[in-house]
């Protein structure tokens, strides 16, 4: 995991994650099913009237109006980091996200030593977030008219950094991909490898990659979104072998940390350097897509990339 | 003078003992009990190399694989293989020194050899750039797969890197991208490919050329998800932290096989590789060509199952049962 990454996450240590997830598209409301979604969460009952401040333009923003927004600044669009379940409300048609392996939980298969233990950290993790076990949230849901593969990464589960719980999931995800004919979305944020788990981390690239090549060779189309930010081990692998790649403006996106490269080489970094323009710039990303516009893309995409979406 | 790492130094003190000892004798004209001495001391040497070598923790071992005399790729296509004929480039961008790959004999047989390649000294390792590859090494190298794949060569990829190359150019050529398409590309080539690390494992960089039917490593070499020193930057905020990372990382030989990461460890001579490289080169052969005829006889599609079965069941989670409702 790059270290850049890691700092990056204590800088914006719990952003602003207070009330409500964004309400889900009204539209197509059924009340017939209970929403096989996790329940509530407990983030929501806390006291209304609280204000987030835009790091980009400095603006205070009442926190109900920047959910709604898909906590995206009404004032400049500044894209503040958004969980998983949040965001799958935001993309998913309502009761239809049929969530996979969500009891999985990672071991400290490596017995780490350390400053500090890995099972220590992961319960500390548990308890902030009862919901959420692991940095990522995978499951099959309708975007639109498409039943899609669906799988969210959480960077606020230590740093959404990728082990063996991540890497299965997702694996997983993919392969129920292929074998019932469906799109892979994947949308990533992820500080890189989880070191913890050691080789077994790092394995997993190849374990996500591998999985998606039998994805790719039954011609199943695979989006692949990257959020702010999106590092090393995650961007070395699945991230970007997507048929589409998508990204959020001005996310970080890098392989090495901008520090580490600044270290080692002793170079100027260029401006915008490892942002999403800069990356579009330079080849890598198709659209660069703000995150109210984002379902709309996807399922845009997914009408030029399924040859019968209806029948799916 | 030959580098020596600080374990090593008993092993030269006493290397030199003998030797002066037997220069002693010689110019003195005197015999046969000097040769005695000389000959027990000997014994102690081996004893002591045997005892020092067989006990090395983890950071001892990155130590031995980042050796400077340690055999590197090229030193191996020299040693372990014969007729290689090197090709250069990706077709896009450049020809990485950091990458080199060409057509090669192993034990008789037509095999597409690829491996990193550090440089000896300061001008080679410019060139070679210390052993780690821009994003054009990984696209030459999956354009040689590919070539290696149209013309049924096996493949078998040599291991050594430090990790891609975090740079400027890197991030802008797509150093991620590059490995994640090699990653996806190397489980579906339709061939045979062993891949063996060498000397370091190091993270993404080594993982680029390591998707394999087959992965050994040597005796000392190590590989690992993040370099030591990175780990205890980010972990212990002190490099200095390098070799408590190294032990919590588990990345020796012995610790990834126990963890049934890699299928085989490779034994290297007493002393390390460097101590004897066509010994370790003998070794690596034997191995390489012994786990060939192995991937050989398989159909492919029981190859590429077993590929995939490979890196699939790597991980470890707990799932409690989901009860019934």
């Amino acid at each position: 995991m790059s270290s850049a990454a890691l700092k990056k996450k204590a800088l914006i240590s719990d952003p602003v994650e207070p009330a409500v997830t964004p309400p889900p598209h009204l539209g197509d409301t059924q009340f017939l099913t209970r929403p096989k979604i996790a329940p509530r969460s407990r983030k929501r009952e806390l006291p209304e009237g609280l204000w987030a401040k835009c790091p980009k333009c400095k603006e205070l923003i009442y926190d109900k109006e920047l959910d709604d927004n898909l906590k995206v600044c009404v004032k400049c669009g500044y894209h503040f980091a958004i969980s998983a379940r949040e965001r799958i409300h935001s993309l998913v048609e309502t009761c239809s996200f049929e969530e996979m392996d969500s009891q999985m939980e990672s071991v400290d298969i490596l017995r780490f030593t350390g400053p500090a233990s890995y099972e220590a950290k992961l319960a500390a993790y548990r308890r902030k977030s009862p919901l959420l076990k692991d940095a990522v949230v995978t499951g099959v849901g309708r975007i639109g008219p498409h039943r899609v593969a669906l799988g969210v990464m959480d960077f606020s589960f230590l740093g959404g950094s990728m082990g063996s719980v991540v890497g299965e999931k997702l694996t997983r995800l993919i392969e129920a991909g292929t074998n019932q004919c469906l799109p892979v979305v994947i949308i990533s944020t992820s500080g890189g490898a989880r070191m913890y788990e050691g080789m077994f981390s790092l394995m997993q690239m190849a374990k996500t990659c591998g999985a998606l090549a039998y994805h790719a060779q039954a011609r199943l189309p695979y989006i692949s979104v990257l959020t702010d930010n999106t590092y090393a081990g995650v961007i070395a692998s699945f991230a970007t072998v997507g048929d589409v790649i998508l990204a959020e403006p001005e996310a970080e996106i890098g392989f090495a940390g901008a520090r580490v490269i600044k270290d080692t080489t002793q170079a100027e970094l260029p401006p915008g350097f490892q942002t999403a323009e800069f990356l579009q710039k330079h080849g890598l990303i198709d659209a660069i897509v703000s995150r109210n516009e984002m379902k709309a893309k996807l399922i845009r995409f997914l009408h030029f990339l399924l040859k019968n979406p209806t029948q799916r | 003078m030959k580098h020596q790492l600080e374990f090593e130094k008993p092993i030269a003190e006493l290397q030199r003992k003998i030797h002066d000892l037997r220069r002693q004798s010689e110019s003195h004209g005197s015999g046969v009990n000097v040769e005695a001495e000389a000959k027990s001391l000997e014994a102690k040497l081996e004893a002591l190399k045997h005892q020092i070598y067989s006990n090395l923790n983890a950071w001892q071992r990155v130590l031995v694989a980042r050796h400077p005399q340690r055999p590197y790729t090229l030193d191996y296509l020299n040693l372990a293989f014969n007729d290689f004929e090197e090709l250069h480039g990706d077709r896009m961008y450049a020809d990485d020194r950091a990458i080199v790959g060409g057509f090669a004999r192993l034990s008789g047989e037509r095999v597409m050899v690829i491996g990193t390649q550090k440089g000896r000294d300061t001008k080679e390792n410019i060139l070679r750039n210390f052993g780690s590859a821009h994003p054009e090494g990984y696209r030459k190298a999956l354009r040689l797969m590919r070539l290696a794949a149209k013309f049924s060569l096996p493949v078998i990829t040599l291991i050594d890197t430090a990790g891609a190359y975090p740079g400027v150019g890197s991030e802008e050529r797509h150093i991620g991208e590059a490995i994640a398409v090699n990653l996806r590309e190397m489980m579906l080539l339709d061939t045979p490919i062993l891949a063996a690390v060498i000397g370091e494992g190091g993270s993404g960089g080594a993982l680029g050329l390591g998707v394999a039917d087959r992965v050994l490593i040597l005796e000392n070499a190590y590989y690992s998800v993040i370099s030591p020193e990175g780990c205890a930057a980010i972990l212990w905020k002190d490099r200095a932290a390098s070799s408590k990372a190294a032990e919590a990382l588990r990345i020796t030989a012995a610790d990834l096989k126990r963890m049934e990461l890699v299928d085989e460890v490779v034994p290297e001579p007493l002393g390390g590789a460097h101590a004897n490289p066509s010994s370790a080169a003998a070794e690596l052969k034997s191995a390489l060509v012994r786990h060939l005829a192995e991937v050989r006889a398989l159909t492919t599609e029981d190859r590429l199952r077993g590929r995939y079965a490979k890196f699939r069941a790597f991980g470890h989670f707990s799932e409690p049962a989901i009860r019934a409702a």
